[in-house]
């Protein structure tokens, strides 16, 4: 019994004193791409070129995730309120759900499994080609080069994508519960003008925001931690996806519980 | 004989593990040296003290009569522009192309025109004898050997006062090792008149002797020998001689 308790708070003890220089290491490379962002040259080029990217990457999952999820939620929230006779409130329920959760939420989990992922694999290998050390050895800073417009590029995209998310969730749920369903459309839209209101979509997008850029931390973090060959890069795409996706969903309850006070 | 690098009790230690030991050492201007060296011997993490990748532990690095010490970050990565980089398996950027590889450091750090580089990047890229059919492609298209060529082409692009290679010639074919070796000879040729030190890392004795002025033995830390080629043939060091039986 003692045993087995010394070897608790000695495994405890081990993994606190493994994963606190990982915060600290975490920690300092934020710092460290907030002083790059404020250091000229802005990389213009490379920003767009990665917004461009990120699109291309996620756009259309978004637009698969959202109209399903918007239309499989209409469905279920409507089965369950047409025995109350109260089924005009479809509307107002996906609404509110999609828009200060599973807008933000599911973009985020695609964005991290897409681009925090081709993030960590791209620096990666950059990293184990010596193709991080060349810039260096050229003058040319790695983490304003490479992590800040990524961090950047994302901060901003993650939002417009959240907003697409929103309107097409939207848009299915109206979809099965006016066209299928046959909910009344006029009674759709006035209990829908009811509930909505400009603060749920403010807290949307400042959380699709943030979790952007915890995605971006992390994967670009990630990448420049990548050591020994194509193995590593696959750790590395692997730790970046796992660990944007937690990060996701625990900051989502902290972040409610901030905004709810805020706004 | 004036030096262009001076290595003044240099101690390197990563952690625990000591590294270089309280090196001295000095490369000479306008020559060819090459640091020979058991793989893991430092060889790398010497030629990024020349750099300012790595900092002394203790000791002095002297770069073109400069202490590095006394340069801040800034000043640092605009004294980088001093070198140029040959890497081991290149490292070209492999989202550009091979034009847009050599056009990098020159965008980066000088105001020349669009015309302008392109001109410089064209005469660099046939200088090093890169074909044409490449200029336009990605690095990820072209062969190990083309890869070399514009890789050299990229060092060469600001013109620089000394040319460092790190493993130029590892894992390559026997021919493309001799046309990267030759490359190395004219490129320092052709620089002559600026004068162009260069420093070449290597465990390729048949190469090394083909192609350095001088070459120095990296060894537990320390340069157990530095000499011209000739007078490295007849090292008396037991590890050289070594090295010498092995590789002939
Ligand atoms: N950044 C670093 N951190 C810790 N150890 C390092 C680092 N760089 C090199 N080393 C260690 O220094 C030793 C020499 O490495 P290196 O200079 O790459 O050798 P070489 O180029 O001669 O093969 C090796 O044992 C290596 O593990
Ligand atoms: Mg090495």
């Amino acid at each position: 019994m003692v045993a087995i308790v010394k070897n608790g708070v000695s495994w405890v003890g081990a993994s606190v004193l493994e994963v606190t220089p990982a915060i600290g290491r975490l920690v300092l490379y934020i710092f460290s791409t907030f002083f790059w962002f404020l250091k000229p040259p802005f990389r213009r080029t490379l920003f767009f070129e990665q917004m461009v990217f990120m699109g291309n990457k996620s756009l259309f999952i978004v637009l698969l995730t959202s109209s399903f999820s918007g239309m499989v939620f209409a469905y279920q929230i409507y089965l369950g309120f047409t025995a109350f006779s109260v089924d005009s409130f479809v509307g107002p329920i996906v609404a509110i759900a999609v828009c200060k959760e599973l807008a933000p939420v599911f973009t985020g989990l695609v964005v991290a499994g897409r681009c925090g992922a081709a993030m960590a694999a791209q620096i990666g290998t950059m990293k184990v080609t010596e193709q991080v050390d060349a810039l260096e050895c050229m003058g040319v800073n790695s983490v304003q080069y490479l992590a800040v417009p990524r961090v950047f590029a994302t901060v901003i995209t993650m939002p417009m994508l959240c907003m697409i998310f929103m309107l097409i969730a939207n848009l299915g749920s109206w979809v099965i519960g006016v066209k299928v369903l046959g909910i009344d459309p006029v009674m759709y839209f006035s209990k829908l003008s009811d509930f909505m209101n400009l603060p749920m979509i403010i807290e949307g997008l400042i959380k699709a925001s943030f979790f952007g850029f915890l995605i971006s931390i992390i994967g670009t973090y990630q990448g420049f931690a990548v050591k020994g060959g194509a193995e590593g890069v696959g750790r590395g795409t692997n730790m970046a996806v796992v660990w944007g996706m937690i990060m996701v969903l625990i900051s989502d309850f902290f972040l409610t519980a901030i905004l709810a006070k805020i706004l | 004989m004036s030096d262009a690098i001076e290595f003044n009790h240099l101690t390197k230690t990563f952690g625990d593990h000591t590294v270089l030991n309280a090196l001295d050492f000095k490369i000479h201007e306008g020559k060819i040296t090459t640091i020979l060296g058991f793989s893991g011997a430092g060889k790398s993490t010497l030629l990024k003290h020349i750099l300012g990748i790595h900092h002394p532990t203790s000791g002095q690095v002297k770069v073109l009569g400069q202490d590095l010490k006394n340069l801040d970050e800034g000043q640092m990565r605009e004294f980088r522009t001093n070198f140029g980089m040959v890497f081991q398996y290149s490292a070209l950027f492999d989202s550009m192309t091979n034009f847009d590889n050599v056009a990098f450091p020159m965008r980066e750090f000088t105001k020349k025109s669009k015309s302008q580089i392109k001109e410089d990047v064209l005469s660099l890229m046939e200088q090093v004898g890169l074909d044409e059919h490449a200029w336009y492609k990605l690095p990820s298209e072209i062969s190990g050997g083309m890869r070399k060529r514009v890789g050299l082409a990229r060092g060469l692009a600001l013109q620089p006062k000394v040319m460092l290679y790190d493993e130029p010639t590892t894992g390559l074919d026997p021919i493309t090792t001799h046309m990267v070796d030759d490359l190395i000879r004219r490129t320092h040729a052709a620089g002559a008149s600026l004068p162009m030190t260069s420093v070449i890392i290597s465990h390729d004795i048949a190469a090394t002797l083909r192609i350095s002025d001088y070459i120095a033995f990296l060894e537990l830390g320390q340069v157990v020998e530095h000499s011209s080629v000739e007078d490295f043939k007849k090292s008396t060091n037991p590890t050289i001689r070594k090295f010498l039986e092995l590789s002939t």
